[in-house]
């Protein structure tokens, strides 16, 4: 039994490794797009944009890894055609010619940045970042730049803006939402993120489009707004979200709705193709959603946690994907960490921190407790990640009470649900 | 070259031969060493690479930072005076070091 996994990032990785520990005992082909082993993501906008993480130390697993597990890895092969059979079997077939035939198909193809629909979007010295490659063209790019403006306050724009900040480069984020990260946390955490990041130094212009790039000599020389302002920029950094990438599972026939639609044991229409990641679509993963509402989620964690579902779907096992998804955003010294989904109309709970710069805010759904979004407050995190695993609510009147840590207000609330179950 | 011990809780032991300048999760993760999380890939931000450092290693690593200290108070597994991220412990050539795997990460 031949398995091949399209796509080598965080979740086929993952998978490949989950498959041959849960007794997968055929061939494992892994082929990625890039150049590169697989590596970490998320230091390209941080550690490695700043010159401090080498390639070399983003690797997700080492040589010795995939040879004891007998996955065989192949690098800088990007598969551009499908042919799927009824029963899941079929062949794929690379831009070069090399074709794999497989038993059972895993589609981890991950998103690609969105463009930005607008004159000039083109022009040199517009970037985004998704890969190596783009993370060594925008580390050139600092070296140079006298102006950067970022499009897009989300984590990705966000954490750019402060590794060019730390650079001594002047840095303008443009939001087009009225706050920061916008439907991602509570107005009240984006104030606060805001900010500390003009604190740094960073412009943050909130609810505000780009309505064109303006050039010199084919350059991109300024940003112009909606309302008229105009922004000098030698460096562009298009921050505006991902599509998945879904065009072959979509010309293989398999159903895509924003993403490759999946079920919680990750089977994507065809009930035979497993589809992982960034690029598939599942239902909530959230143990209090019951499978109610999709979600297309691009995190280290719903990779890494939906693969190794999948991995025991190919396995025969019924481990359907479920957990409190949850997020991290290091911003210059901003630390945010998000766990749970919250909706833009839950509300919000504040525990302002014991010291300067901590900040969290709890995220209810009427007396339930669903997120919480922690600024430079790991224990916070923590305490609530655990608290909405175990299936543990906190009764929202003493939410806000700092005078005890979350941590002991959760402990008493799990103490008195324990009692509720036991009975007088 | 670094050598780290794993000891899992059933006292299974992995031993790899790491890279001076990884971090023990680091080491662990590449070679697939089991119950070593390290979601975060080393930025102090999921607390999935607790470990408990062998008393004879205790010096060889800076001390517990402030973030740290805050994240292992709410590790899954209880915190013990041994208690590590081990994603602080940076190897160096020639360290021999012995970790135990907690029971749960998460």
């Amino acid at each position: 039994m031949n398995l091949l996994i399209v796509g080598a990032g965080q979740a086929g990785v993952q998978l490949a490794g989950s498959a041959r520990d849960l007794g997968w005992e055929g061939p494992i082909t892994l082929v990625g797009q890039e150049p590169h082993a697989p590596y970490a993501r998320p230091p390209l906008s941080k550690a490695f944009l700043k010159g401090e993480a080498p390639l070399a130390s983003l690797a997700l697993r080492s040589a010795a890894f995939y040879a004891d597990k007998r996955i065989d890895l192949v690098t800088g092969e990007h598969i551009d055609r499908i042919d799927l059979a009824g029963d899941g079997t079929g062949t794929a077939t690379s831009a070069t010619g090399h074709r794999w035939r497989f038993d059972r198909l895993v589609l981890a193809t991950g998103a690609r940045p969105r463009r930005l629909p607008i004159e000039g979007a083109g022009l040199d010295g517009v970037l985004s970042l998704r890969d190596v490659r783009d993370a060594q063209a925008l580390a050139g790019r600092l070296a140079t730049a006298t102006a950067v403006v970022v499009i897009g306050g989300g984590f990705i724009g966000l954490e750019v803006a402060a590794t060019a900040a730390a650079a001594g480069i002047p840095a303008t984020v443009v939001e087009a939402a009225p706050a920061l990260m916008n439907r991602v946390v509570s107005t009240a955490t984006a104030d606060i993120v805001a900010t500390a990041h003009r604190a740094a130094g960073i412009q943050v212009r909130t609810g505000l489009r780009p309505v064109r790039l303006r050039g010199t000599d084919g350059a991109v020389a300024a940003v112009e707004l909606d309302d008229g302002a105009e922004l000098p920029a030698d460096l562009v950094v298009v921050g505006v979200g991902a599509r998945p990438r879904d065009e072959l599972a979509r010309a293989a026939g398999l159903r895509c709705d924003d993403g490759i639609v999946v079920d919680a044991r990750s089977l994507a229409s065809d009930g035979r193709t497993i589809a992982i990641g960034d690029c598939a679509n599942p239902p909530d993963p959230s143990p209090w959603s019951h499978d109610a509402s999709r979600l297309r989620l691009e995190s280290v964690d719903n990779a890494v946690e939906q693969a190794t579902s999948a991995a025991a779907t190919l396995a025969g096992l019924d481990r359907p994907y479920r957990g409190v998804p949850w997020f991290w955003s290091d911003q210059g010294r901003l630390k945010l960490q998000i766990a749970g989904l919250a909706r833009p109309d839950d509300e919000v709970v504040l525990r302002p921190g014991r010291r300067p710069g901590q900040h969290t805010a709890l995220r209810y759904r009427g007396s339930r407790l669903v997120a919480a979004e922690c600024v430079n407050s790991p224990a916070d995190f923590l305490a609530v990640r655990r608290a909405l695993a175990e299936g543990i609510s906190l009764p929202r009147t003493t939410a806000g009470d700092t005078a005890l840590p979350l941590k002991e207000h959760l402990a008493a609330a799990q103490r008195a649900d324990t009692m509720e179950l036991r009975g007088p | 070259m670094p050598k780290v011990f794993y000891t899992q809780p059933d006292g299974r032991q992995d031993v790899i031969e790491a890279a001076a300048g990884d971090s023990v999760m680091q080491t662990a993760v590449r070679n697939g060493v089991s119950g070593i999380v390290g979601q975060c890939g080393g930025s102090l931000s999921c607390a999935t690479c607790h470990v408990f450092l062998a008393e004879e290693n205790a010096d060889d690593f800076a001390p517990v930072g402030d973030d740290e200290d805050e994240m292992l108070d709410c590790a899954a597994t209880e915190r013990q005076d041994n208690s590590r991220l081990s994603c602080q412990l940076i190897l160096r050539d020639g360290q021999e070091v012995h970790v135990t795997v907690p029971e749960a990460q998460l």
